[in-house]
């Protein structure tokens, strides 16, 4: 059933909450997510949409004791990730799945050095099976492959030092370094060039994009830069306020918008081209602690009709591959 | 000293600012943020400085407005030399020259309530009193389009957007001529930046005012500027009309720049020069190389680049370029002319 269409990854109705003072912040509403192998998934939104909620619930490294998951499965592999013993959460954290985080100065410890730090990730992944005692010469000499692979200046010299010491840049390609240093399935890179200027950022795209082709794995890349989702992936999730509201192959849904939202996310970024700004998009995302009812876009979207704020949308495909959460489509 | 002329705002003639870090062997340490810069911003336009970070352009606004005393150079204010730091300046320039900062989180007093944050520049640059100030402060933030309501919320009750139109509503409130945008939508979703910068393009209509828009953000700069100046490691490497920026960027620099913006569109595409794979970051400005700053990363390199410095050269009207390979062309038009 699933192996036939190679699913990798499988995020089904996903609801996930932040306990606060006065309440539950629903953060999470219902996110349907699919990555197949070898597929490069983009997922798109503004800030406090929950990406990156929905990518720490897949690894199980939400801030412990202050949430709550009501509902919904992740299967990775056919195999449920919310029902997995702790030693699976860390073998699936060590061998099958890696992540680049948004901020590579928090990413990396500032008081080890970038040999530790490299060098324990490879020592716990798949490369050493469980073998007891490991050569720290072995591992030294795969942290310096890995950090040559991400066309680092001196990588032996590298693995002594701090990260305060590197540039934001570099410290980027040591984090991406760490996650491609031993195999994995799939790579989940949570805004990897954001904090970074564009050159750099583009330099940073087009390494994470060629070891993807290289190695065939499989990538969610978190970004609010659609830019960079038209360039380097085959499929994209659009998210608002906790809920996917569109997907489609990337192409698709660049050319051929549907959802309210989706417009005018991809109306308001500024074109080299010219042709001035458009006017964005009025209003703000809602209060997670007393979300609408209905569509939670409902209370920004120009399109509204009574039947919006009754009950939220389910996604609804209106041609093959392309799913729509919206009232709109379904008349 | 020569007028400057008329039809400039503000004139800036080769602004030097070194901040000194430590001292060497050889002598003091200096960070060169800014190495002579030369700019003129003429009045009603908005003129872009786009540059990576670390370039410099966040310390040429901070200069213009003085919380840096320039270390040389000349800063002409409608004609009038302001190169001080901002408290021996006259209360006069410094009420028409006002800043708008790139995070309003940091940038408004987390423990004053709006009101108390407009009222300052009121009561300091328009002597107004407190019976006045609420009429004026309702106006201003009517002109944002906020409702007098937020007088009373503190910043951190509100969003990023809404902060960053109250950190514009502050410049506003001193009327000045000039402001200076330093990344005002950088840390904001597109959505939202939308909406601000339309707010901005017609404040500047409503109010003829002038901006320095600062950004590294070059496909908003293409939409909002009328010039754009890139500025690499203190020093302006290329400044054009907007238009023709894109359509002909000559700097290796600029070309790189242009390349590796992410783009959506089939149109855009065509406008990127393909060939410019962009390689290396932007060296330390305590180390400087020598020649000219941008050669290490530069494909077009060649042997006079890391010995001398280039000029300034005019390439056409308006459009000024920083490389040694524009002066080459330039010599071989002289020789024809001859």
């Amino acid at each position: 059933m699933q192996t036939k269409e190679n699913i990798l990854l499988n995020i089904k109705d996903l609801h996930v909450w932040y306990r606060v003072y006065g309440g539950y912040l629903k953060v999470l509403n219902g996110v349907h997510l699919m990555v197949r192998g070898s597929e490069r998934v983009a997922l798109v939104g503004e800030t406090g949409c929950g990406k990156t909620t929905t990518m720490k619930s897949i690894l199980q490294v939400l801030p412990p004791g202050d949430f709550q998951i009501p509902r919904g499965q992740i299967f990775y592999k056919g195999q449920d990730v919310l029902k997995m013993s702790f030693k699976e959460i860390q073998r699936l954290r060590s061998r099958e799945i890696a992540m680049i985080f948004q901020d590579p100065t928090t990413a990396l410890n500032p008081v080890f050095t970038i040999g530790t730090q490299i060098g324990d990730v490879i020592k716990y992944s798949a490369v050493f099976k469980d073998e007891e005692n490991v050569h720290h010469e072995r591992i030294k000499t795969l942290s310096i492959k890995a950090l040559k692979d991400v066309s680092l200046p001196d990588p032996e010299r590298m693995l002594i030092n701090y990260s305060f010491q590197l540039s934001g840049g570099m410290k980027q390609r040591v984090c991406i370094a760490m996650a491609i240093c031993s195999p994995r399935n799939l790579l989940i890179a949570d805004e990897p060039g954001t904090s970074l200027d564009v050159t750099i950022q583009d330099q940073i795209m087009r390494l994470l994009n060629g070891f993807v082709e290289k190695r065939k794995t499989s990538i969610i890349l978190i970004t609010h830069s659609l830019g960079v989702a038209k360039e380097m992936t085959d499929r994209t999730y659009v998210m608002y306020a906790g809920t996917i509201v569109e997907t489609a192959p990337t192409e698709v849904l660049f050319k051929n918008p549907v959802h309210p939202y989706t417009k005018g996310l991809i109306a308001s970024i500024p074109k080299i081209s010219g042709g001035g700004i458009a006017k964005g998009i009025p209003g703000k995302l809602p209060s997670y602690l007393d979300p609408p009812s209905g569509c939670r876009f409902q209370p920004r979207c120009e399109q509204e009709s009574p039947i919006c704020s009754e009950k939220p949308p389910q996604l609804f495909e209106i041609e093959k591959d392309h799913l729509v959460a919206c009232y709109l489509t379904q008349r | 000293m020569k007028q400057a002329t008329n039809n400039e705002i503000l004139k800036i003639e080769k602004l030097k600012k070194y901040f000194h870090i430590g001292k060497d062997k050889k002598g003091p340490i200096y960070v060169r943020a800014v190495d002579g810069v030369d700019l003129n911003i003429k009045y009603g336009e908005t003129l872009g400085l786009v540059g990576e970070s670390g370039s410099g352009k966040s310390t040429v606004a901070f200069t213009i407005v003085g919380m840096y005393r320039p270390t040389s150079g000349q800063i002409l204010f409608k004609g009038k030399n302001i190169s001080l730091e901002a408290s021996k300046r006259p209360l006069s320039s410094k009420k028409e020259i006002q800043i708008v900062f790139q995070d309003p989180g940091s940038s408004l007093n987390p423990r004053q309530a709006i009101n108390q944050i407009l009222a300052l520049p009121l009561r300091i640059h328009a002597q107004m009193l407190k019976r006045q100030l609420r009429e004026k402060m309702i106006e201003l933030l009517e002109k944002m389009e906020l409702s007098p309501d937020y007088l009373y919320k503190s910043p951190s009750s509100i969003g990023g957007g809404e902060k960053q139109m109250v950190a514009i509503a502050r410049a506003l409130a001193s009327n000045p001529s000039l402001v200076l945008l330093d990344e005002p939508t950088s840390a904001l979703d597109v959505s939202v930046q939308a909406k601000i910068i339309n707010k901005l393009i017609d404040l500047q209509k409503e109010l003829h005012l002038t901006y320095l828009f600062i950004t590294h953000d070059l496909s908003l700069m293409r939409n909002v500027a009328n010039r754009i100046a890139i500025m690499y490691l203190g020093k302006i490497c290329e400044m054009a009309e907007a238009v023709t920026f894109f359509e002909k960027p000559l700097h290796p620099y600029t070309q790189m720049l242009i390349s590796s913006v992410p783009v959506i569109t089939e149109e855009e595409k065509n406008l990127k020069p393909k060939k410019i794979i962009s390689i290396g970051e932007i060296p330390s400005p305590v180390n400087i190389p020598l020649g000219c700053s941008f050669h290490q990363r530069c494909s077009y390199k060649m042997s006079i680049c890391s010995k001398v410095d280039p000029e300034i050269i005019k390439v056409s009207p308006g459009h000024i370029v920083r490389c040694h390979l524009f002066a080459k062309l330039e010599n071989k038009k002289q020789e024809r002319s001859d």
